[in-house]
């Protein structure tokens, strides 16, 4: 039991390892964003399991699992946060990117109230 | 209306039994605390008017959080595949969705599972608009984006929030 936690726990480890990485390798604030932020969701998930399981006899099965729901709640609601602060903030997607619909209509909606 | 107070109690309820453990005067003191909440608090309570309580959308809560587990995983894999391969394939850009859904809780689980996936975060939403981040670009218009990032969360949460 306690080598199947260590296991898991190893996995989440290793998200966050590359989730680490990413924020390195990745060329603009919004794909450090999607590494940086949310690998390390399931990264986190992991590692907390993994230590509830090794440590079963400890009964904090419950105290982990509102653990990870804070963490499903409020992931998100802070990267959504800070990615439209970055773009409205005027920070410009890398140059490897395809398009940008926010920043077209933005300019649109302008145009029209002008 | 009574269906709702009892699951705002047990909510609570289970909470809190998560928290403090299975001890009899725990729950105890948590049951009357509970109580006492629902009744002061629950004509505040809006956010759980837009639950649909029946079998049905209990039966696709529980599903979707098998797929919302598995797209996690199958997204989390394919971010780290991208984060250790050399070149980092990468193909981002940020395209508008449009989604289906009326209720305005709904909306925002929807926003918040497509941020929580890897690959993809929403960076601004205006009523039914989403624009999202999208690692890797593979369709141009707002139909194929939409297909392919709304509909697998949608159809679910369509059947639970109407």
């Amino acid at each position: 039991m306690e080598i199947f936690g260590a296991v898991i726990t190893l996995i989440g480890s290793i998200f966050l390892l590359l989730g680490g990485l990413g924020i390195l390798r990745m060329p603009d604030v919004y794909n450090r964003m999607q590494t940086g932020t949310k690998a390390t969701t399931l990264g986190s998930i992991l590692f907390l399991i993994g230590i509830s399981i090794g440590h079963y006899e400890c009964g904090c099965l419950g105290k982990i699992a509102i653990i990870i729901l804070f963490i499903i709640f409020t992931n998100p609601i802070s990267s959504n946060t800070l990615a439209r602060a970055a773009h409205f903030a005027g920070i410009k997607l890398t140059s490897r990117s395809v398009k940008d619909d926010l920043k077209e209509d933005d300019l649109e909606n302008k145009g029209e109230e002008k | 209306m009574l269906k709702k107070g009892t699951l705002l109690f047990f909510l609570l309820l289970i909470v809190w039994i998560l928290l403090a453990g299975t001890n009899h005067q725990e729950i105890i003191i948590g049951a009357i605390v509970s109580l006492l909440l629902t009744i002061i608090f629950f004509s505040k309570a809006t956010i759980f008017s837009e639950f649909h309580i029946n079998p049905k959308a209990i039966f696709y809560s529980i599903i979707y959080i098998f797929v919302f587990s598995w797209e996690l995983l199958k997204s989390n894999l394919d971010v780290a595949f991208r984060v250790i391969h050399p070149a980092i394939p990468i193909n981002p850009g940020i395209v508008k969705v449009k989604t289906k859904l009326k209720s305005k809780l709904g909306r925002v689980i929807l926003a918040n599972s497509i941020t929580l996936t890897p690959g993809t975060l929403t960076v601004d939403t205006n009523g039914e608009d989403y624009y999202i981040h999208w690692i890797d670009v593979t369709s141009d218009d707002i139909e194929g984006a939409t297909k392919q990032i709304v509909s697998k969360f949608e159809k679910y949460l369509e059947v639970i929030f109407g």
